[in-house]
């Protein structure tokens, strides 16, 4: 295991090195591309700039908001779809031929319609996250043991109580899988509006910003980083919270 | 079948009628919707399969863009991909700068080529080769890395070259997880294809006639594209699944 880990920082020393090495030599030009060294120190110091930390802020509140909408539509629309048949012939369809839509193409259309900020940068995270929450509810109670649920229907439990007790919790590691492709889209999302829209707050305006201004390419890049580690700190976060919830399962 | 498209068909019928009752601009009737696709798009001579000049200004470059992309994806993945999950050693050295560029979401990327690549084709498909490469890449090694061992030894025991492992045993056992990852590259090119094209200064694609039906408020041609889009995304999945499904087939027998 100490291994793997020498080797991967071996990797990154490596990159570094290389990319350092290009711009001392001259071979890229520094404002053209600048080395791993500036970029770092220039992501470093971002982090203590409130300013920039405000556009990180505008960014991971409209991640979450329209997180949470998307999840708390698509789990019960999953449910339903997953549990009435009659209900997943009729929507299933209508469903298959919006999900394949680029989420992006809409961005003109709901900046058009709702104007630039949050209600936009939501909506349209809702409609891109909403998927892989919704399919993978369904397909976690379509498939869910049916002995269990029809002892609960012998002892007299409802069709809804058979849901909450049986369906919902044997569906919840898919849901939580689902959830986790989700917040990835959503970051997607978040900051490609981000960067169109150009004004405003957000990590995807500070990016787009600094792609205007002169030499501005440092700040692209530490930028990017940023986004990267929000996108490593959203995985690790949601990888954690399914291993702790369903240890039970992996045995 | 039949159920699948009477309920389509009745959900369209349904959107009809609350469109032109409500009569909102912002959401045109689909009637309206196909009428401009078939003004813009395919209203050309039969000699050009019926693509109007419009359709071959816009369409074909996108769709050119990103099938170029997908396709230096899918090189570089099944190559990268191949050669990781041969080597454990080789994957440990560059796990974390693999890791860290997968979580990047690739729209952040665009504005990076950008300015090192400047507006144009070249930074529109390396946006997208970026964009698609990474499920293709970690998808091949997983596949690579999980090739059962007892054939692998089997196939030395008969003396195969290392050209006929990777051909006979190798890349066969990889191909289901190849095709996972194809599915989603399939997808992530279509929004980079979009996105790279949304942007400000672009030429010519799909996305240019968005943003410049955007510009001059062009409900109907805005839904046209939109829809358009999710027709082609329909349409390279269902060839992706198609193609899936003989490959997997003829690599079982």
């Amino acid at each position: 295991m100490s291994h793997r880990w020498l080797r991967g920082i071996a990797g990154l020393a490596v990159l570094a090195a290389a990319s350092q090495l290009l711009a001392i030599t001259g071979l890229v030009p520094r404002d053209f591309l600048p080395p791993a060294s500036d970029i770092l120190a220039r992501a470093v110091k971002l982090a203590g700039d409130p300013l920039f930390l405000a556009n990180v802020g505008a960014t991971v509140t409209s991640w979450a908001l329209g997180l949470a909408v998307a999840v708390a539509a698509g789990v019960p629309l999953g449910l339903v779809i997953g549990a009435v048949p009659a209900v997943n012939l009729a929507l299933r369809p209508i469903l298959e031929f919006l999900r394949p839509i680029p989420s992006v193409a809409l961005i003109p259309l709901v900046s058009l319609i709702l104007g630039a900020g949050l209600a936009t940068e939501a909506t349209l995270i809702v409609y891109a996250s909403i998927w892989p929450v919704l399919f993978n509810t369904a397909y976690g109670v379509a498939e869910v043991d049916p002995v269990p649920k029809e002892t609960l229907r012998v002892f007299g439990f409802g069709r809804v109580a058979v849901l909450c007790r049986v369906s919902l919790p044997s569906a919840a590691p898919f849901i939580a899988t689902g959830v986790r492709l989700a917040a990835a889209v959503a970051l997607i999302l978040a900051v490609g509006t981000e960067i169109l829209s150009g004004f405003g707050d957000g990590l995807g305006v500070f990016i787009a910003q600094a792609q205007q201004a002169p030499d501005g390419t440092v700040d692209v890049l530490a930028g990017m980083v940023w986004a990267g580690v929000l996108g490593l700190l959203i995985n690790a976060a949601l990888v954690r919270g399914e291993r702790r919830l369903f240890r039970w399962r992996a045995v | 079948m039949t159920i699948r498209w009477t309920a389509f068909l009745a959900a369209v019928a349904l959107w009809e009628l609350i469109a032109r009752r409500v009569a909102d601009v912002f959401f045109p009737p689909p009637s309206a919707i196909v009428l401009r696709m078939y003004h813009l798009w395919f209203s050309g001579p039969p000699a050009h399969f019926f693509l109007s000049g419009d359709a071959v200004g816009n369409l074909l470059p996108s769709l050119a863009r990103m099938g170029i992309g997908l396709a230096v994806a899918v090189v570089f993945g099944v190559v990268l991909g191949l050669a990781l999950g041969r080597s454990p050693k080789f994957f440990a050295y560059v796990d974390p700068v693999l890791q860290f560029a997968r979580v990047i979401p690739p729209p952040t990327l665009v504005p990076v080529f950008v300015v090192l690549l400047h507006l144009g084709p070249t930074m529109q498909v390396t946006s997208i080769v970026f964009g698609a490469v990474w499920p293709i890449l970690l998808n091949t090694a997983e596949g690579a890395r999980s090739v059962d061992p007892a054939l692998l030894d089997t196939a030395r025991v008969f003396r195969l070259s290392a050209a006929d492992r990777l051909a006979l045993i190798i890349v066969p056992s990889t191909l289901p997880k190849l095709f996972a990852g194809l599915r989603l590259a399939l997808s992530l090119s279509l929004i980079l294809m979009v996105f790279s094209e949304l942007l400000p200064g672009t030429a010519n694609g799909i996305g240019f006639e968005l943003t410049d039906a955007q510009s001059r408020s062009d409900l109907p041609t805005m839904w046209a594209a939109i829809v358009l889009l999710g027709i082609l995304g329909y349409l390279l999945n269902t060839l992706l699944l198609v193609l899936e499904r003989k490959v997997l087939h003829y690599g079982r027998s």
